[in-house]
């Protein structure tokens, strides 16, 4: 039979092991719910079905299309080609502006409507998220 | 003339590094001395370092156009405090900091390690000449401070506004002596480990630099943190942003290495450990540089889209992995002293801090890197937000926080738990608070319990420990202590912050239950470089006492960009916090109102924690 050092050393090495497999698992696995994705306008349009998961919309804020009322406020992402109705309550970042790049975060309603709920801040005026910088490339 | 200066000193500076390093390999087997020409080229090397900075700062203060970087960065009318903080608030100018740090402090290592092995000197010596001749090579050929350009602009572009605060004019220099300040332990390790001198005298010698890094990278996180709070008007003290995410991951490291060079110091094992985490700190500090200024994450640190400077750090992390991993296979020898590890010792519980170390990091690391692994290979854009983090690292809290109640408990070797009664009523004690504060909460009721459990009992026993025990621990348990502050504000501030957001016109009121919001008046006010708005708030809650906030919108001059400053009152049992933000075209102002919990003790707490790093490192210099 094999010494109890051998068996000790053995039982560690394999806890060791299952523990880091554990790990591996735990962290994919929550990797893989927790990721928000990036659409554009015009990907959303091409959605074969509507998901209840968070994403991303980027694009321009359309011009003339901000308008606000006490509890909310609706405005609409276009990426030239595509436009889709965005409305959103919470906390409204400096640099949002029409005619200026904007990522939204929330859920779709559905292909044409947006309920975001958050706005991402932006830190310079000629800065644009490279998402939008992308999304509008391709139009 | 002061670019002129900078310019030229920076390439005297590189020169001195290939000298030094030359003088270096040439004195490497001769006698026991290190020769006078290597003392002499690395502080002279400091010297020119020193120069170009004060060219650049120069520069900045008589807003000289006739230099790029300060005519991207600053403006006449700005304050003579920001156009010096402006000095290194950009890419090119942050890189010539880092360069300063890294002269520095391998100056004062040569100044304070006489009584170390001369073979290990100059190997440390060697290896951070590496490192700066690779910094000085990336700044003169990809980002040089003192490009020149013709004709002369009649005026500059002007500071990032949000930048142009006190917290964040300090932020730079502070983080960098701890991002930079763990080039020294990197460069030791290497030499130690390549000269055989990996034993408890180098443990206690290098312990002081540790301690020392990691005192400015708390402080350095701790004054981003504050900033982003009040500045960025988010509210929150940490975000799960990448750029904060890699200040936060050598953080991890070193916090690891400082336990574990305890074990090295009293016990000699560990070593390979110790060796390991060395490199990673630095080299997960030189991820964070090139994660940040290649542009590949976007935030306000990102100052420019620069492939080619990217590409340049990246080969050179490669290079020093790769030359850090050659040295650890080839020269170190694990000795296996046949050691026995008991359960219940310090030994284990080093290790098991150290696990748990590892495995936040591993989790902080993954949800980082991912995004940018994933668009790379699938062109698919994605972002890892807080709910990742939380998930993975919050429930592991509880037993850390456990083993970081008892774990210094123990002795070294073989040790056994006393006062089992005593550890048993303060778990109840602390399990019954916590019951107490929570039993009006309805959701996630019984994690936030046992979370809040494991951290009063922390609190609990490091607070008796101060009471009774003799000062011999005291930093050790000022830390913990402070750590045990930090979870628990964080948790009631967690739980029990509310919010409201609404949009209002000039005179309208927000109502609800227990709160209204008066949106009284807008004043107007001109200052140097901005104009200000300035809205005036009364706020009457049910519970507190009503108070008058005025929030303040700043309209830049150059570059035009609008910038809410929060205003916020200030208790020891709540921050109230108000942000205004205008929408375009419309009569409407965007209000947020928050009510933050045990704020300052977050502050506080950390302050503590770095506190207890400083107080460690003046004890031992004290003790020598």
């Amino acid at each position: 039979m094999y010494g109890r050092k051998v068996k000790l050393r053995f039982f560690f090495v394999l806890s060791a092991f299952l523990i880091l497999v554990l790990t591996v698992v735990l962290i994919l696995k929550s990797l893989e719910e927790n990721v928000v994705y990036f659409q554009s306008p015009s990907e959303i349009k091409e959605l074969l079905e509507v998901k209840k998961k968070k994403i991303r919309v980027g694009g321009m804020v359309k011009n003339d299309s901000i308008s606000i009322k006490t509890k909310e406020l609706e405005f609409i992402i276009t990426d030239f080609k595509s436009e889709i109705n965005v409305v959103y309550s919470g906390a409204i970042p400096n640099l949002f502006e029409e005619g200026k790049g904007v990522v939204a975060e929330g859920f779709l309603k559905d292909k044409n409507f947006f309920i975001a709920t958050k706005i991402l801040a932006k830190h310079d005026e000629n800065y644009m998220p490279p998402e939008v910088k992308e999304a509008l490339k391709e139009k | 003339m002061a670019s002129l200066i900078g310019y030229y000193s920076l390439i005297l500076g590189l020169l001195c590094s290939l000298l030094t390093i030359l003088y270096s390999i040439k004195n490497f087997n001769n006698n026991n001395v290190i020769k006078k020409e290597v003392l002499f080229f690395t502080f002279l090397q400091f010297f020119f370092v020193i120069i170009s900075f004060l060219g650049l700062i120069v520069s900045f203060i008589i807003s000289d156009f006739s230099n790029e970087t300060v005519y991207n960065h600053s403006h006449t009318t700005k304050p003579l405090f920001y156009k010096i903080s402006g000095t290194w608030g950009n890419h090119e100018g942050s890189l010539l900091l880092w360069l300063f740090v890294l002269t520095l402090f391998i100056f004062l290592f040569l100044l304070k390690s006489n009584n170390q092995p001369k073979k290990y000197r100059i190997l440390t010596l060697a290896f951070q000449q590496v490192i700066i001749t690779g910094f000085f090579i990336f700044l003169i050929k990809t980002s040089s401070p003192f490009n020149y350009i013709f004709p002369i602009p009649s005026e500059g572009l002007g500071l990032n506004p949000i930048l142009q605060d006190p917290a964040l004019a300090i932020h730079p220099p502070i983080l960098y002596l701890g991002y930079v300040g763990s080039s020294i332990i990197f460069s030791s390790a290497l030499a130690a480990t390549a000269s055989g001198y990996i034993s408890k005298d180098w443990a206690k010698h290098i312990k002081g630099w540790v301690l020392i890094s990691w005192f400015f990278l708390t402080l350095g996180i701790l004054l981003g943190s504050i900033w982003a709070y009040y500045e960025l008007g988010w509210g929150g003290f940490w975000f799960w942003d990448p750029v904060e995410n890699v200040s936060l991951m050598p953080w991890l490291a070193l916090t690891t290495l400082l336990h574990c060079i305890l074990a090295l110091e009293k016990r000699s094992i560990l070593t390979s450990w110790v060796i390991i985490l060395s490199i990673a700190t630095f080299t997960l500090s030189m991820c964070g540089t090139f994660l940040v200024r290649s542009g590949i994450l976007n935030s306000v640190h990102t100052f420019a889209n620069d492939p080619e400077r990217g590409l340049f750090i990246l080969i050179f992390l490669f290079f020093l992995i790769f030359l850090s991993l050659f040295i650890f296979f080839y020269f170190h020898k694990n000795e296996n002293k046949n050691f026995k590890l008991f359960l219940l010792s310090k030994e284990t519980s080093i290790l098991i801090n150290n696990w748990f170390m590892m495995y936040f990091l591993s989790v902080i690391l993954v949800g980082t890197i991912y995004p940018i692994f994933l668009e790379v290979i699938s062109s698919e854009k994605i972002s890892v937000g807080p709910p990742f983090y939380n998930k993975l690292i919050i429930p592991f809290l509880i037993p850390f926080l456990f083993a970081m109640a008892i774990g210094p408990k123990l002795k070294w070797i073989k040790s056994e738990i006393q006062n089992k009664i005593n550890l048993i009523i303060f778990l109840v004690i602390s399990f019954s608070i916590s019951f107490l504060i929570l039993k009006n909460l309805n959701d996630n009721f019984l994690l936030n319990s046992i979370l809040l459990t494991s951290a009063f009992y922390l609190f609990f026993i490091t607070t008796k420990d101060f009471m009774i025990k003799k000062i011999q621990n005291f930093s050790q348990n000022l830390a913990h202590f402070g750590f045990s502050l930090l979870i628990l504000s964080i948790l009631l501030n967690n739980i029990f912050s509310t919010e409201v957001i609404t949009n209002l016109k000039i005179g309208e009121t927000f109502k609800s239950k227990n709160l209204s919001i008066n949106f009284q008046s807008i004043d107007q006010k001109d200052e140097q470089n901005f104009k200000s708005l300035i809205g005036k708030f009364e706020i009457n809650s049910s519970k507190d006492e009503s108070i008058i906030l005025k929030p303040e919108l700043r309209i830049y001059n150059q570059p035009n960009i609008t910038t809410s400053e929060a205003d916020i009152k200030i208790s020891l049992l709540k921050d109230r916090f108000i942000t205004m933000n205008s929408v375009q075209n419309q009569n409407y102002f965007n209000i947020r109102y928050q009510v933050k919990p045990f704020m300052i003790w977050i502050w506080i707490s950390v302050l503590l924690i770095s506190f207890a790093g400083i107080s460690s490192f003046f004890r031992k210099i004290y003790e020598n």
